[in-house]
């Protein structure tokens, strides 16, 4: 059986304290820039709270991973540079990266560093990450969610570093690291500026009959009835209207939520060395119920007994959760 | 600007508008207090506002008499207590249950769940909510004990009393 460490998120200080609280093995987070893909308003650390919160973990047990995980446009790596530099100093476990030569650089200037491959880097065949391990030293990779758990348990056996999934939060379009809707709509890149749907740029519009527009940039992204269950106002969960299907559709991806739960002994089975719940962008509330849920599941899992994880629908986007293409390559 | 912004700048009808002006007098002084304090104690909050100190806030508890004007500028902190028809422009707007509201500051619930249930509503500028939410999850313990603390036993048992109170009530007026 694998190890089956528990990665969590964190956007603030506090929200890292409450998922080691709760059991976070280890906790992922990031810089207030765009070194990092979850670059909100108000989100993420400081240095100093990152050395803080690296203390906090380490008296605690658990790790901190640093994400730098965007892709440094030309001319701009001194921003990537730092990062890693303050990461190294106060003692990160290790750095998520995506790009080349943010790898290649924390490779050479910090080789203590581990190296953990984020999801953005969207290396899905043994080829493309027996690269990365030859090249940057990379120790674990984050698989793309385009895989089935077979796949997986195949994938395993011909790469020489661990393996870590996603077992919850959001779904996006699943095209990590490449997907550019919102530059087009918005100037500003996910995978550069860190950002996709800038709230500087997203409106939520009442309507008299209590229905609810989402608009990103001006554009109308989607439409929720007086009484639908709503999604986040990206371009990929957007519901247009076509020649071909006149009353609107969800043309790339529904407001959905990837839920794994039922999955985690079959994960842990195919050699799944670490399971990631997304959600830095989200609440302690948030944190702090899905850690809790997931560390006992594990732990059940472990001593060998069925895992009980009903009740976390409520955080689902749209209410509504999807096993992805871990079950089936037709998830949509 | 958004049409929930424009709406509330302009007001529901709310029944009782003398009753509103009353309850508005009788919290004022209570909500000073507890702003300040809060401000003092928590100034981190102000660094995850950024230029957003200086906005307009409206936060609408559906079911009180009144709605509150927040700006969390720490030159100048105003969280007033005003009736529906006498609220300022708002730059932002934030719209739910009162209790909801309570929990959501005390990070007792998801903001992005509720949000996704339909029973929190934002409005005006999505960056000014997003960054006051981000600011207020990041304060440990629970903001509305604290401000309950400030009055001692009496606090306490208001506080208890507002949670029994809107545990399970319907909402006036418009609200959802
Ligand atoms: S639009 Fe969707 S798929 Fe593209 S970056 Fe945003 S969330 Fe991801």
């Amino acid at each position: 059986m694998s190890v089956a460490e528990l990665i969590c998120p964190a956007g603030t200080p506090s929200a890292l304290r409450t998922a080691v609280d709760a059991g976070a093995d280890a906790v992922y987070c990031g810089f207030q820039n765009a070194t990092n893909a979850r670059n909100f308003p108000g989100l993420n650390f400081t240095p100093q709270e990152l050395e803080e919160a690296v203390a906090y973990a380490h008296g605690r047990g658990a790790k901190v991973l640093l994400a730098l995980n965007t892709y440094p446009p030309a001319g701009r790596t001194a921003l990537w540079r730092e990062a890693a530099e303050i990461g190294a100093r106060v003692g990160v476990d290790a750095v998520i990266v995506a790009d080349m030569g943010v790898a290649d650089h924390i490779a050479r200037a910090h080789p203590g560093i581990r190296l953990h491959l984020s999801v953005q880097a969207a290396a899905s065949s043994p080829e493309a990450i027996r690269y990365y391990c030859a090249h940057f030293g990379v120790k674990r990779v984050v698989l793309p969610r385009i895989l089935t758990i077979a796949e997986i348990r195949q994938i395993r056996k011909e790469i020489p570093c661990e393996i870590e999934t996603f077992i919850f939060g959001n779904h996006g379009l699943m095209v990590e690291g490449r997907c550019s809707l919102t530059s087009y709509l918005t100037g500003q890149s996910t995978n550069m500026d860190g950002v996709c749907s800038p709230a500087s740029h997203v409106e939520y519009v009442r309507h008299e009959d209590g229905a609810m527009t989402s608009r990103l940039a001006g554009f109308a992204i989607d439409r929720f009835g007086p009484d639908e269950k709503a999604g986040y106002p990206t371009i990929c969960k957007g519901r247009y209207n076509a020649p071909h299907r006149p009353e609107g559709y969800y043309a790339f991806e529904e407001p959905i939520s990837l839920n794994l739960a039922p999955m985690l002994h079959q994960l842990i089975e195919a050699g799944v060395h670490a399971f990631k719940i997304e959600g830095r962008q989200r609440s302690k509330s948030y944190v702090r119920t899905v850690v809790s849920a997931f560390r006992k599941a594990v732990d059940e899992i472990r001593a060998g007994r069925r895992a009980d994880l009903d009740g976390l629908v409520a955080l689902t986007e749209g209410r509504k959760q999807t096993q992805g293409a871990f079950a089936t390559k037709k998830w949509r | 600007m958004s049409e929930i912004a424009t709406r509330i700048e302009a007001g529901p009808p709310t029944p009782g508008g003398a009753l509103s002006r009353v309850a508005c007098l009788v919290a004022q002084p209570f909500l000073t207090r507890i702003v300040r304090r809060i401000a003092q104690r928590h100034p981190a909050l102000f660094a995850r506002l950024g230029a957003h100190c200086r906005t307009d806030y409206v936060i609408d508890p559906v079911e009180l008499p009144f709605a509150l004007h927040l700006r969390p500028d720490p030159e100048r902190l105003i969280l007033r207590a005003t009736p529906r028809d006498r609220l300022p422009p708002a730059g932002a707007s934030i719209r739910g249950r009162f209790l909801l509201l309570l929990e959501l500051i005390d990070a007792e619930q998801d903001g992005d769940a509720a949000f996704f249930s339909r029973d929190l509503e934002i409005g005006g500028d999505t960056e000014a909510v997003v960054r006051l939410r981000n600011a207020l999850d990041d304060v440990d313990g629970s903001i509305a004990e604290e401000a309950a603390d400030m009055f001692g036993p009496p606090g306490r048992a208001i506080l208890a009393q507002l949670r029994r109170r809107y545990r399970h009530v319907e909402p006036q007026g418009d609200g959802r």
